[in-house]
C-alpha cells in the first residue's frame, strides 16, 4: 500500500478514509462543495484535520499528535490554475523543485529540460509564464509537478481551466505522464475519470460514497452521483475504423474527423437525449441501433428516462406513452453517428 | 482617450478643479517667489549643503532600517492570525495620523536621558538624545508605518497560493520567502521604501522634538528651511524649492514602479 489515508474535520463535516496503491490514479469525483479539495489539502499538508491518520510509503504524514510540514511530504499539488511564478522564466520554474532538493543550478536546469521535453514543452523554457497560453502554462505547470519527483501527485481539476480546443492534447499528455505514477485527480469530468484513472473514488457530504473501477463505477453506478455522471451513455470496447465493437460484439458508428487506428482500447459515450426509442428496428437514415430490453422507466416533469441495463434514453413522456413502453418490452434504441463520442483508453 | 460616455456631472468637475487649484497654486506661488539671481549661492551655503547631505544620509538610512523591519511587520500582520491582531495593527500604523510633535515626546521619555531606556542606554554609554541617531530614529518612528501599510497590502493581494505551490514542490518557509513570497512583492516593497524616504525627508516635529536643531549633527534640510525663514526668507524658499524636486522626484519614481508593475 502507498497511501493510507483516514481524516476526519467535524467543522466541514468531513469523513473519509481510502488508500491507494503504489502507481495507482485514482479519479477522486463528487458535486460541488463534497469535500473533494479538503481531502487535497488535508494531504498536500495545507489543512490540518482534527484527527485522522496518513501514511505514504510508511512516512508518517499526520497522526495524534504528529504533523509533517508540505515541504518534506513529497506530495505535489498542481491546481485548475498553472500558478506558474511569474517572476521565473519556464525553465526556473521547472527547476524550482530539484533546486529546492538541493540539486545543484545546472544540474537542476539539466533536469528541467528533460521534463520540459516529456510534456512537449521544450521550446518554451526562455520564455515567461505571462507569455504562455493556458494550455501551454498547464504543460509547464505539470512538468514542474514531476520535476519535484513526488511520490504522490495531487491534481485539482487540471483540466477544468482550459480552452475545448487544447483539453484533449493536455489531458493525453497527462494519460502519458500518470502512467504507473501514484495520483489523486480530481474532476468533473467522466472522459478524464476513464481515461486517466484505474479506480474511481465518489465522494459526497464529507463521506466516501462509492469506490471501485472506473468502467464498473460508471456502468452500474449506485450512488446518485456516480448515477448523474452516467447521465451519459458509455459502451467500452475495442475501436474498428469507424467506430467501436463491443466485446458482446454490438457495432457502434461514430462520425469521427480522422480514422481511428483499429484494435486499440476505447469507450463510446453519447447522451440519452441523443437516443430514441422505436417498437420496431428503424431502417432508412445512418443510425445505430441496438435491440433492448426495457429494465425501468423513469418520468420526471415532461420527460421519460427509459433505461435498458446501463442504457438509457430521454424521451418526451408523450412519445413514452404513445410508444406503451413498460418493463420487459423489446424495443430498439437508435443513435445518430455524428452523436457518438469515442476515446481512446 | 475615445468618446465613452462617463456619465459626470459638469458640478463635480467644477469642484474638483477648485480641488486641484488650491494644491498647484501655491507650489506656484513659492516658484515665483524664488529669487534665482542668488538662487545657487543661497542652496550652496555651507548651512545649506550640510542640511541637504544630513538628510539624504538620514534619510536612507531609516528608509534602510523601515524596509529592515517593515518587510517583517508586514509579512507578520498579512500571513498570521492571533488575538488582538487588529488592535496590534492599529497601534502600529497610529504613527500615520498621530502629530509629529507627540512622536518626537513619545521618543524623548523612550530614548531621552531620563527615558524608559535612556537611562540603561546611557549605562551602556549610548546617549542617543540630540544626535543624528535621534534623527534617524525620530524619521524611522514616522515613515515605518508607510511601509508596512503598503507591503501589508501587496502581500494580502498576492495571496498565499503561489506559496502553498512553492511549498508543495519542496521549499521550506525560509526558500519560499526568498524566493517565491518576497520577488512576487518587489514592487510593493519598492514603492513602500519611496515612500518611507518621502515621509522621512519631509519629519520636521518628531525630529525638532527629539533630536533638537544642530547643524551637521541634527539640522535636516527642513529643520533648516524653519530656521532661515525668519533671518532670510529668501534662503528658506530656495531650499523650499530643493525639498519641492526631490520630493517630484520620488512621486516619478514611485509612479514609475506603479506603472512598470501594472499588468
Amino acid at each position: 500500500m502507498s497511501l493510507d489515508f483516514t481524516a476526519h474535520v467535524p467543522a466541514r463535516d468531513f469523513n473519509v478514509r481510502f488508500s491507494l496503491a503504489t502507481g495507482e490514479t485514482v479519479a477522486l469525483m463528487g458535486p460541488n462543495g463534497a469535500g473533494k479539495s479538503t481531502l487535497l489539502s488535508v494531504l498536500a499538508g495545507l489543512l490540518r484535520p482534527d484527527c485522522g491518520s496518513a501514511t505514504l510509503d510508511g512516512k508518517t504524514l499526520y497522526d495524534d499528535g504528529e504533523w509533517l510540514a508540505p515541504h518534506t511530504r513529497g506530495i505535489v499539488l498542481l491546481a485548475q490554475d498553472a500558478l506558474l511564478f511569474p517572476h521565473l522564466s519556464v525553465l526556473e520554474n521547472v527547476a524550482f523543485g530539484p533546486r529546492c532538493a538541493g540539486v545543484p543550478r545546472s544540474a537542476a536546469r539539466k533536469e528541467a529540460h528533460r521534463w520540459l521535453r516529456e510534456v512537449d514543452a521544450a521550446d518554451l523554457a526562455h520564455r515567461r509564464p505571462v507569455s504562455l497560453s493556458g494550455g501551454q502554462a498547464q504543460r509547464v505547470a505539470v512538468a514542474r509537478a514531476l520535476a519535484a519527483e513526488p511520490a504522490l501527485l495531487l491534481l485539482d481539476e487540471p483540466l477544468a481551466a482550459l480552452d475545448i480546443s487544447v483539453a484533449p492534447m493536455v489531458r493525453r499528455m497527462l494519460r502519458r505522464v500518470l502512467e504507473g505514477r501514484s495520483a489523486i485527480i480530481v474532476t468533473h469530468d467522466i472522459v478524464d475519470a476513464l481515461l486517466l484513472a484505474d479506480r474511481v473514488v465518489i465522494v459526497d457530504g464529507g463521506r466516501i460514497v462509492e469506490d471501485g473501477p472506473t468502467r464498473l463505477v460508471l456502468e452500474r453506478p449506485r450512488s446518485s452521483f456516480a448515477a448523474g455522471l452516467a447521465g451519459v451513455n458509455l459502451m467500452t470496447g475495442t475501436t474498428t475504423r469507424d467506430g467501436l465493437r463491443t466485446p458482446g460484439g454490438v457495432q457502434l458508428a461514430a462520425l469521427q474527423d480522422r480514422d481511428l487506428p483499429a484494435g486499440e482500447e476505447a469507450a463510446a459515450v453519447f447522451s440519452p437525449r441523443a437516443v430514441a426509442v422505436h417498437r420496431l428496428r428503424p431502417t432508412g437514415s445512418p443510425r445505430n441501433v441496438l435491440a433492448v430490453t426495457i429494465t425501468d422507466l423513469e418520468q420526471h416533469g415532461g420527460r421519460t428516462t427509459v433505461r435498458a441495463d446501463h442504457l438509457s434514453a430521454e424521451i418526451t413522456t408523450a412519445s413514452a406513452a404513445e410508444l406503451d413502453l413498460l418493463p420487459g418490452a423489446e424495443v430498439y434504441f437508435s443513435v445518430k453517428s455524428a452523436e457518438v463520442e469515442i476515446y481512446l483508453r | 482617450m475615445t468618446g465613452v460616455y462617463s456619465g459626470m456631472p459638469r458640478w463635480l468637475l467644477a469642484v474638483a478643479a477648485a480641488g486641484a487649484l488650491f494644491l498647484i497654486v501655491p507650489l506656484t506661488a513659492l516658484v515665483l517667489r524664488v529669487d534665482w539671481s542668488r538662487f545657487a549661492e543661497l542652496v550652496t551655503s555651507d548651512s545649506s549643503r550640510a542640511a541637504l547631505l544630513l538628510s539624504l544620509q538620514t534619510s536612507g538610512t531609516s528608509t534602510l532600517l523601515c524596509v529592515l523591519f517593515g518587510v517583517p511587520m508586514a509579512y507578520a500582520l498579512a500571513r498570521t492570525r492571533f488575538r488582538g491582531q487588529r488592535v496590534l495593527r492599529a497601534l502600529v500604523l497610529l504613527p500615520l495620523v498621530l502629530p509629529p510633535v507627540v512622536g518626537g515626546i513619545a521618543l524623548l521619555y523612550t530614548f531621552g536621558r531620563q527615558g524608559l531606556l535612556g537611562e540603561s542606554l546611557r549605562v551602556l554609554g549610548v546617549d542617543i538624545a540630540f544626535s543624528t541617531a535621534a534623527v534617524v530614529l525620530a524619521q524611522t518612528f514616522v515613515a515605518l508605518p508607510f511601509l508596512v501599510l503598503s507591503l501589508e497590502g501587496a502581500l494580502r493581494t498576492a495571496g498565499t497560493r503561489y506559496e502553498a505551490v512553492a511549498a508543495t514542490l519542496g521549499a521550506g518557509p525560509t526558500t519560499v520567502l526568498r524566493r517565491v513570497s518576497l520577488p512576487l512583492v518587489r514592487p510593493g516593497i519598492v514603492s513602500g521604501a519611496v515612500l518611507s524616504f518621502a515621509r522621512a525627508l519631509g519629519e520636521f516635529g518628531a525630529t525638532l522634538t527629539f533630536a533638537g536643531s544642530l547643524q551637521g549633527v541634527t539640522r535636516t534640510l527642513p529643520l533648516e528651511i524653519y530656521l532661515q525663514r525668519e533671518t532670510d526668507p529668501d534662503a528658506a524658499v530656495a531650499l523650499s524649492l530643493v525639498l519641492v524636486a526631490v520630493a517630484v522626484l520620488v512621486v516619478a519614481v514611485a509612479h514609475r514602479i506603479h506603472e512598470g508593475n501594472a499588468p
